[in-house]
């Protein structure tokens, strides 16, 4: 699905990613873990186009779309939720969502993301950021969805959102999964929700992938002492 | 000054000098709305838009005289094809030099400013070379010469009332491209977080160049209009663009009631106080009443409440 080739992105003269090499199965969830600085929106960033990078390839079924600006990623198949959700605050919470229809063409927000996220449809006409942070994050992960990605990428869902609704947020995003049979790569500092949803765990440290473990076999406690500071 | 006059006659001066300025208001309301969209979208501040609106202004001319020389008998409705033509003129103007000159300078908007500048004078040049140093007017169909008359002291200009009415159509049109098409909800989503805009998928840079390029046109079409109160000349922008960039302050940029509102009030108190005094004294005038009302509301008259 996708592969990620000794990837290397640098901010001017200084590289964060020091050659990052990771796959991604279709369906799969994946969760990249690491404490605060180690490179995770960076590599986000690099999927996504808005970081450069300097070597290294990102391969989506086999074509390499390291060149491309975001724009085309997205058509290609790649969905974004930014840490922070970055939502488009003015404008309504429909708007939003159909900023996403931009690849598709469609013109109406298709009822499947209203029926996976009922609060939205609700509050389909308040503007954006007037919503709740929870709230927030389920328009941006609508409005990723709303371009039919086939590789969903969430930085950091859980910031800064309580823990009944971090579990919500678990339970759903295994059944966008399941229904639309994409593969999600999540960054995460919280380990309960990685365990609970990825299907293998991977350690980001200064910019290197330093541990990969399937779920299944996870050693909790190393993974742990990874995040602790 | 208002003591020479009876409240009757001051009422009457008060409203036929309110409709002079129409075509000025138009004038400004459309430099002011292509300004501040270009603006708003990409933080450029185009000091060549009087060079662009004089596109337009050049663009009627040429469109006069055609229709004199080869359809003298269409000559009646030769205004708005020069409309259209100004508008693309413009606007063609405006992809190009968008995408030699603009789309190069991303994020240095000090830098811009002075390609910009840069530009307006070798647009200068180019009028001067092409058309001649010598100002050119228009002739204006019979039909639009006349006036209306309302009471027996008050007068009403028809091309005055013709060229609001069209620039009121251009402003809602603009204003229901921005809100209600798709394509205006790619330029909002572009404004408010360009680099997340391009990460669900919007082309910001198509969005950039056709935003240019309708900014630039809609100074074409001010251009057309400007046809009917001034002479055309190659440096006749330059008389415009600063009361432009002061209605787009004026108003509170990214506000559109408050673009229309502050292009009628200036227009307004100038067209209105340069009966009583000389038109430099007007514009003084208008100035100082707008810095006053500036350092009251620096956000300008109508500032959006959201937020963000
Ligand atoms: N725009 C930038 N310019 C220069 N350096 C940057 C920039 N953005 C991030 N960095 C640096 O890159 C490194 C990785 O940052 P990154 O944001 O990827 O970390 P992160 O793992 O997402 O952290 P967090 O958990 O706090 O979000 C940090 O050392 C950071 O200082
Ligand atoms: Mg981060």
């Amino acid at each position: 699905m996708l592969a990620i080739d000794s990837l290397r992105v640098a901010y001017g003269q200084s590289e964060v990613l020091h050659g990052i090499n990771i796959d991604v199965a279709p369906g799969e969830i994946l969760a990249i873990m690491g404490r605060n600085g180690m490179g995770k929106t960076t590599l986000m960033k690099a999927l996504m186009g808005i970081a450069k990078s300097t070597a290294g390839a990102i391969r989506l079924d086999g074509s390499d779309i390291a060149g491309l600006r975001s724009h085309e990623r997205v058509a290609r198949g790649v969905g974004y939720v930014p840490q922070g959700r970055m939502i488009f605050p003015t404008m309504s919470v429909e708007e939003n969502i159909q900023t996403g229809l931009t690849v598709t063409g469609e013109k109406d927000v298709p009822c499947d993301i209203y029926e996976l996220f009922p609060v939205l449809l609700e509050m389909k006409r308040r503007k954006g950021g007037n919503l709740s942070g929870g709230q927030q994050q389920q328009l941006a992960i609508a409005r990723a969805l709303a371009c039919r990605p086939k590789v969903l990428l969430l930085d950091e869902p859980t910031e800064g959102i309580q823990p009944s609704i971090i579990l919500e947020m678990a339970r759903t995003l295994k059944k966008i999964r399941d229904q639309r049979s994409l593969s999600i790569i999540v960054s995460e500092q919280v380990l309960s929700f990685a365990l609970d949803i990825a299907d293998r765990v991977l350690v980001l440290e200064n910019g290197e992938v330093v541990h990969a473990e399937d779920r299944a076999s996870v050693d909790e406690a190393k993974v742990a002492s990874f995040l602790s500071v | 000054m208002f003591g020479d006059y009876t409240l009757g006659q001051l009422g009457s001066i008060f409203v036929m000098q309110g409709f002079a300025g129409l075509i000025l208001f138009s004038v400004f309301l459309l430099m002011a709305l292509g300004l501040a969209i270009i603006f708003g979208q990409m933080g450029v501040i185009n000091m060549a838009h009087g060079e662009f609106m004089i596109l337009g202004a050049y663009m009627t001319y040429l469109t006069s005289k055609l229709f004199e020389a080869w359809a003298p008998g269409l000559l009646a409705g030769y205004f708005f094809f020069a409309m259209i033509l100004a508008f693309l003129a413009s606007a063609a103007l405006g992809a190009l030099v968008e995408w030699a000159l603009i789309s190069r300078l991303y994020k240095r908007p000090l830098d811009t400013m002075l390609a910009t500048w840069g530009l307006s004078l070798m647009l200068q040049q180019v009028y001067r070379s092409v058309f001649g140093a010598r100002e050119v007017g228009v002739d204006l169909p019979p039909w639009m010469l006349g006036s209306w008359q309302a009471t027996d002291s008050i007068e009403i200009p028809i091309n005055g009332m013709f060229v609001m009415a069209l620039t009121l159509l251009i402003t809602i049109g603009v204003a229901i491209l921005m809100y209600k098409s798709r394509w205006g909800q790619q330029v909002r989503a572009v404004v408010q977080n360009r680099v997340m805009a391009g990460a669900v998928g919007i082309n910001t840079e198509r969005v950039d160049r056709a935003t240019f390029a309708l900014g630039c046109g809609i100074a074409g079409v001010a251009g057309s209009a400007f046809t009917m109160v001034g002479s055309t000349g190659p440096t006749a922008g330059q008389l415009y663009i600063v009361d432009s960039f002061l209605v787009v302050v004026f108003g509170g940029a990214q506000s559109l009631i408050g673009t229309i509102a502050s292009a009628f009030t200036i227009s307004q108190s100038r067209s209105t106080l340069e009966f009583f005094t000389s038109g430099s004294m007007a514009q003084v005038a208008t100035l100082i009443g707008v810095v006053i009302i500036l350092m009251i509301r620096p956000q300008g008259l109508f500032a959006t409440k959201v937020r963000r």
